[in-house]
C-alpha cells in the first residue's frame, strides 16, 4: 500500500497553510504588481486599469510629442551599473568572506559562537544608522580624510562620498555577514577527516587549503553569492544616503516611479524586469547544477 | 617466528615510552614496542583503550605527551604529517569527494612532486592491484561501501609509504564483505611488502591476520605476540578474556614451581596447571577454553559429573552450558560426525579436560 504521505490529495491538503500563505503574501502580491505594468498612469499617482504595454517600452523609449519612439538610455545605464555594483559587491564580499569564515571555524567552540553574534551584531542596529555612520568615515573632515591628513600623507582630498565607490563601500559593509555565514556553515560541515587525509597524503597546509577547504566550501560561496548579489540589485539605502542621489540605482528608480515620479506603472515595470532577470539568472544555475549531478550520476 | 630471532628484518617503526595525556584522561600510559619491516601488524583492544591514539600519534595527526616515536630509525618526533612517509586508511575512508578515484589516487603523489608520467601508470598500476580499472573516472559517491573502502587502501599505497596506518577500515562494511576484505588486505600486504598497522576492536579479525597483535586495555599493553600466543597464552585475565571465549573458575594458589602452579580450583579438585603471574597464598583464576572440554571425559583427563542446562546449535559446532555442582561451564564441540551424537539438556554426562590445556593467570 502506498503511504498516506505519498497520496497526491494527501500532498494538496496537507500543505494547504503553506499553500494560502504562498499565496496571500507571494502570488497574489506579484499578480497585482505585473497588473498595474500593464495599466495607465493614473493622473495623481496611482493607476487606472486600462491595458498597456506603455510603461515597457518607457524603460527602453521617450514618445515624443509626435507619438514618435526616441532611444533612452537613461534607465539602462541604470540597470548596467546596478549589475556591476552588484557583482563586483558580491565578489568583494567573496574575498574577505571567505578568511573571516575559516579564520572562525578554527576557533574553540565558545569562541566560535561569540565571534558569529559578532558577525551578525551590525543587524541589530537599523540599517539607516549603520549607512549613515559611513558619511562620518568616508565624507569631508571625516574619519579617513582627517587621518590621512594627520599623517601628513595628503593636503586636501576630494570627498570619497557621493560616487560608485563609496556605494560600494556601502554595499559590501551590508550584506557580507550574509557572505560568511554560508561560508561559515560550508566550512564546518566539512569533514575533519579529509583535511586529515591532506595532510597525510603529503598536502603542506596552503596545499590542503587550496586543493580540500575551498573546493569544499563551494556550496557556500554559491549560497553566499546569491545571498549578496540579489539584495545588492534591489538596495536602495546605500546609494540614497552614499550616493548622494547623483547615482542611482534600479532601486531608488522604482522606488522614485513609486514615489515623486508619481508613475506607478513604470515603476512596476522595472520591478518585474528586475525580478525576472534574478529568476532567470537563478534558473539558469540551478539547472546547471542539476545537469552537472546527473551528468556525474550517469557517468 | 620469535620477535626476538635475529632473522628478522629491521624495525619499522619504534614505539618509545610514548604515553598521551588529554586533559587530565591518560588516553595512553608509556608503552614501548617495536613493529618490524614487512608484517602485518594489529593494535587489539576495546574502545577507549588507546589504539587509535597511538595509531594517530604515528600518523602525527597527535603529539605523544612523553617518549618518541621513531620510523625506519629517524626519530620523527615533530614533524607534521604531511612529512612522514606514512599514509592512514581511515575509518570513515575520507575520499576527496570532489575529486575522481584517479585524482583521489594521484593526490599524494602529486604533493610528493612525481611526474606526470611516472604519475599516471602508478594510479593505473594501483586501480589494477584493487581491481577498480574500470571505475578511474567515478567520483566516490558513486561507489558502494567495498568500492570505496579499495579506493581508499590505493590511494594510501599509491605514495609507497614506509608504514600503512589502518584505522579499523573494515568496521563500516557488512559481515560478507568485511569477510572477503581480510583475504584482500592479507593479500596486499604480501604483495606490497608494506608494514601495515591495523587497529580494531575485532578480535576474529586480529587472529585472521596479524603477523603480531599488540593487545591494549586501559591504556596500557597486555599482551604483544603472535595469534596463536595470545590466544594460546593469554598472559593475563583481561587478554583471555578479550580474546576469543573463555570459562573462568575461582583458584587458590597452593604452590607455584616456575611455569606452573599447584591450585584449589572452585570445582573442588586441585590440579596442576602452568601459570602467569601466580602467587602462592593468594587467589587466581583459571582459564580454560570451551573447545579444551570434552564431553564424554577422556582418559588421562580431570573428569566431573555434570548435566546439560543448555544447547546452542551453531552448524559447525554446538554449544553446551553444563553445570557442576555449582559452576557452569561452557563447552564447544565440532559436529564432525553427525547429529547423532548431540546431548539433550538434562542429560546428566561426564566432562573432562587436561591439565595443561587450563591456565593459571594471576592478575
Amino acid at each position: 500500500m502506498t503511504p498516506r504521505w505519498k497520496n497526491p490529495g494527501w500532498n494538496v491538503w496537507g500543505l494547504l497553510p503553506t499553500h494560502l500563505i504562498m499565496l496571500c503574501t507571494l502570488i497574489i502580491p506579484i499578480g497585482i504588481i505585473i497588473l498595474v505594468s500593464f495599466s495607465t498612469r493614473g493622473p495623481y499617482g496611482g493607476f487606472d486599469y486600462v491595458f498597456t504595454t506603455a510603461p515597457y517600452k518607457q524603460i527602453l523609449f521617450n514618445e515624443g510629442w509626435t507619438g514618435e519612439l526616441e532611444f533612452n538610455p537613461q534607465y539602462l545605464i541604470v540597470v548596467g551599473r546596478t549589475l556591476i555594483l552588484s557583482t563586483v559587491t558580491t565578489l568583494i564580499c567573496l574575498l574577505l568572506s571567505f578568511p573571516v569564515a575559516y579564520f572562525i571555524s578554527l576557533q574553540k567552540a565558545t569562541l566560535k559562537v561569540m565571534l558569529i553574534y559578532l558577525v551578525t551584531l551590525p543587524f541589530w542596529v537599523s540599517m539607516i544608522v549603520r549607512v549613515y555612520s559611513w558619511i562620518i568615515i568616508l565624507g569631508n573632515d571625516g574619519v579617513i580624510e582627517k587621518t590621512l591628513r594627520f599623517l601628513g600623507l595628503i593636503d586636501d582630498m576630494d570627498s570619497l562620498l557621493h560616487g560608485d565607490f563609496a556605494m560600494l563601500v556601502g554595499l559590501v559593509y551590508s550584506y557580507i555577514p550574509l557572505m560568511i555565514l554560508p561560508i561559515f556553515a560550508s566550512i564546518e560541515k566539512l569533514d575533519g577527516a579529509l583535511v586529515e587525509a591532506s595532510h597525510d597524503l603529503y598536502g603542506s597546509r596552503w596545499t590542503t587549503l587550496r586543493r580540500v577547504i575551498v573546493p569544499l566550501s563551494q556550496p557556500g560561496m554559491l549560497a553566499g553569492s546569491i545571498l549578496v548579489f540579489v539584495p545588492c540589485l534591489g538596495a536602495v539605502l546605500e546609494p540614497m544616503i552614499l550616493g548622494g542621489g547623483k547615482t542611482m540605482m534600479m532601486g531608488n528608480l522604482i522606488q522614485l516611479q513609486f514615489g515623486p515620479a508619481r508613475n506607478w506603472p513604470l515603476g512596476a515595470a522595472i520591478s518585474i524586469v528586475l525580478m525576472s532577470a534574478v529568476l532567470i539568472f537563478l534558473l539558469w544555475r540551478g539547472l546547471r547544477a542539476v545537469r552537472k549531478e546527473s551528468r556525474e550520476l550517469l557517468a | 617466528m620469535d620477535r626476538n630471532s635475529p632473522h628478522r628484518q629491521g624495525k619499522a617503526v619504534e614505539i618509545k615510552g610514548v604515553s598521551k595525556v588529554f586533559g587530565t584522561f591518560q588516553a595512553l600510559k608509556p608503552v614501548t614496542f617495536d613493529i618490524y619491516e614487512n608484517e602485518f601488524f594489529t593494535l587489539l583492544g576495546p574502545s577507549g583503550c588507546g589504539k587509535t591514539t597511538l595509531l594517530r600519534m604515528i600518523a602525527g595527526f597527535e603529539q605523544p605527551t612523553t617518549g618518541e616515536i621513531a620510523l625506519r630509525g629517524a626519530n620523527i618526533q615533530g614533524l607534521p604529517p604531511h612529512r612522514r612517509r606514512v599514509n592512514t586508511v581511515f575509518q570513515s575512508y575520507a575520499l576527496f569527494p570532489h575529486m575522481t578515484l584517479e585524482q583521489n589516487i594521484a593526490f599524494g603523489l602529486e604533493n610528493l612532486g612525481w611526474e606526470k608520467q611516472r604519475r599516471e601508470a602508478r594510479v593505473a598500476d594501483m586501480l589494477r592491484l584493487v581491481h577498480m580499472e574500470k571505475f578511474a573516472a567515478r567520483k566516490p559517491q558513486q561507489l558502494s561501501g567495498g568500492q570505496r573502502q579499495r579506493i581508499a587502501l590505493a590511494r594510501a599505497l599509491a605514495p609507497e609509504p614506509e608504514v600503512l596506518l589502518l584505522d579499523e577500515p573494515l568496521s563500516a562494511l557488512d559481515l560478507k564483505l568485511r569477510q572477503a576484505m581480510r583475504d584482500e588486505l592479507r593479500t596486499l600486504q604480501r604483495q606490497t611488502g608494506i608494514t601495515f598497522v591495523f587497529v580494531t576492536h575485532d578480535q576474529e579479525e586480529a587472529l585472521d591476520m596479524s603477523d603480531h597483535i599488540c593487545v591494549l586495555g586501559d591504556g596500557e599493553i597486555q599482551q604483544l605476540g603472535t595469534p596463536a600466543e595470545i590466544y594460546e597464552e593469554p598472559s593475563n585475565r583481561f587478554v583471555a578474556d578479550f580474546i576469543g571465549e573463555t570459562n573462568f573458575l575461582d583458584a587458590e594458589v597452593m604452590a607455584v614451581e616456575g611455569e606452573r602452579a599447584t591450585v584449589k580450583v572452585s570445582l573442588g579438585m586441585t590440579l596442576n596447571a602452568p601459570q602467569k603471574k601466580a602467587e602462592t597464598g593468594r587467589s587466581a583464576v583459571m582459564s580454560i577454553r570451551p573447545e579444551k572440554i570434552s564431553i564424554p571425559a577422556q582418559d588421562g583427563q580431570i573428569s566431573m559429573e555434570g548435566t546439560i542446562v543448555g544447547v546452542n546449535y551453531l552448524g559447525g559446532y554446538t554449544y553446551y552450558m553444563v553445570e557442576t555442582g555449582k559452576t557452569k561451564l561452557r563447552v564447544s564441540l565440532r559436529n564432525s560426525v553427525s547429529r547423532s551424537g548431540m546431548f539433550e539438556v538434562g542429560q546428566p554426562i561426564e566432562v573432562g579436560f587436561a591439565a595443561d590445556s587450563a591456565r593459571v593467570l594471576g592478575a
